[in-house]
């Protein structure tokens, strides 16, 4: 684990993986569209539209599991100071932010046509919502207050409390009556979707999560360098002004 | 105790009465964080609701009476396991409406016992397949339609 504890050893290593990562994600995204536009079937009850759910429920998951590693971050931050995990936690809530806004538009875009609206306050569209508003004011967080190490103790209090909300989001459609239907994929029982379905789900799903960690250490390895140029800049600023008090004296 | 204890404690701590803060708040709520009544939750209410509801339940087999060129009402009655409701609706209705299909409507509980609904929502639910399997499903009689809601 901390190997890479190192921030300037790490930078370099994303630089070096992140293509690799960008590659093989369009590599699964393109061959999962394929599959998923092209090659699996309609569905016997929803026909065509069923093929929103493949660009729709790997933007679900990966609002899940972002805000997932953006707490186990907070927490490696915050109680054990890994001194990537707070960058690692700021750098994935934007990306968090965006699949989970994804998710809340394809979901609308499905439920025009199949539910008859486009927006219901059920619990899992609520929650998820929230879950929206909580990446925002984690990113807020970060903005708000100058001093990075504060900010980094606030921000994973913020993102370890709010994780409350993964676990409702995941059993919502259990526990209320609700418009969403309950899970297809993690349930008791198996899969209730067809392997022909199946195939292009997970295809996508991988994809985005591949892609998550490029963009990851990408915005990892900015956020490091970023540190280390405001710090150069500062010792480069107080040489300057102690040489300006050398010679005023 | 260290301070990467000391660390630990509090997170838990936190975290510990966040979960019990929210597992209370949700608890208490629990009734009007569901989206909908079923048919039988509706009947047991003691005091009937004079407000807007939405009721959830399978459209039961042979109920639906279209509209017609004299009367644009369409009725219907949806039911779960336990009791029948009579909805009447005048609108256009989803796609996925047909019976057995799992429907939610939004609306008035009028004093005969039908509700009066503005507006009809199709359920889908979780089992996703082509036609052919379906199909096929059906005809080996292992077709189960309408599994929810209870």
């Amino acid at each position: 684990m901390y190997a890479f504890a190192n921030p300037m050893k790490f930078a370099a290593l994303a630089r070096r993986i992140a293509p690799w990562g960008y590659g093989l994600a369009a590599l699964l995204l393109v061959s999962g569209l394929y599959f998923g536009l092209v090659k699996s079937p309609a569905d016997y009850q929803q026909g065509d539209t069923v093929r929103i759910m493949y660009v729709h429920v790997p933007a679900a998951w990966l609002a899940l599991m972002c805000y997932s590693s953006m707490a186990i971050a907070s927490i490696a931050g915050f109680v054990f100071k890994h001194p990537l995990a707070d960058m690692a936690a700021k750098a994935t809530a934007p990306i968090g932010a965006v699949f989970t806004a994804l998710a809340l538009v394809t979901g609308s875009l499905w439920g025009k046509p199949m539910w008859g609206t486009w927006w219901a306050w059920d619990a899992r569209m609520t929650s998820v919502l929230v879950l929206l508003f909580m990446y925002l004011g984690y990113m807020s967080i970060w903005r708000a207050i100058p001093d990075q190490a504060r900010a980094a103790k606030l921000a994973a209090i913020m993102a370890i409390v709010g994780f409350v909300n993964i676990p409702i989001i995941k059993f919502s459609v259990d526990w209320w009556n609700s418009l969403h239907q309950p899970a297809s994929i993690l349930r008791a029982d198996g899969p209730s979707i067809d392997p022909s379905m199946l195939l292009p789900l997970g295809l996508m799903g991988l994809g985005y999560t591949v892609l998550y960690v490029a963009l990851l250490l990408t915005c990892l390895r900015t956020e490091i360098l970023e540190r280390q140029y405001n710090r150069l800049g500062a010792s480069k600023a107080s040489n300057a002004g102690s040489s300006l008090v050398e010679r005023g004296a | 105790m260290t301070k990467k204890q000391k660390r630990s404690v509090f997170m838990a701590s936190l975290f510990g009465l966040t979960v019990v803060a929210i597992g209370l708040v949700l608890t208490a709520l629990n009734q009007s964080i569901s989206y909908f009544y079923t048919p039988s939750e509706l009947n047991k209410l003691t005091q009937s609701p004079d407000n807007i509801i939405r009721l959830g339940g399978l459209v039961v087999t042979g109920s639906v009476t279209k509209a017609s060129a004299r009367d644009a009402t369409i009725r219907f009655a949806i039911a779960d396991k336990l009791a029948e409701t009579r909805i009447e609706f005048e609108g256009i209705l989803p796609d996925l409406f047909r019976e057995g299909q799992g429907v939610i409507v939004q609306g008035r509980l009028s004093d005969n016992g039908i509700v009066i609904a503005t507006e009809v929502l199709a359920k889908h639910d979780e089992t996703y397949m082509p036609r052919e399997v379906a199909d096929a499903l059906k005809k080996q009689g292992r077709w189960q339609e309408g599994s929810e809601p209870e």
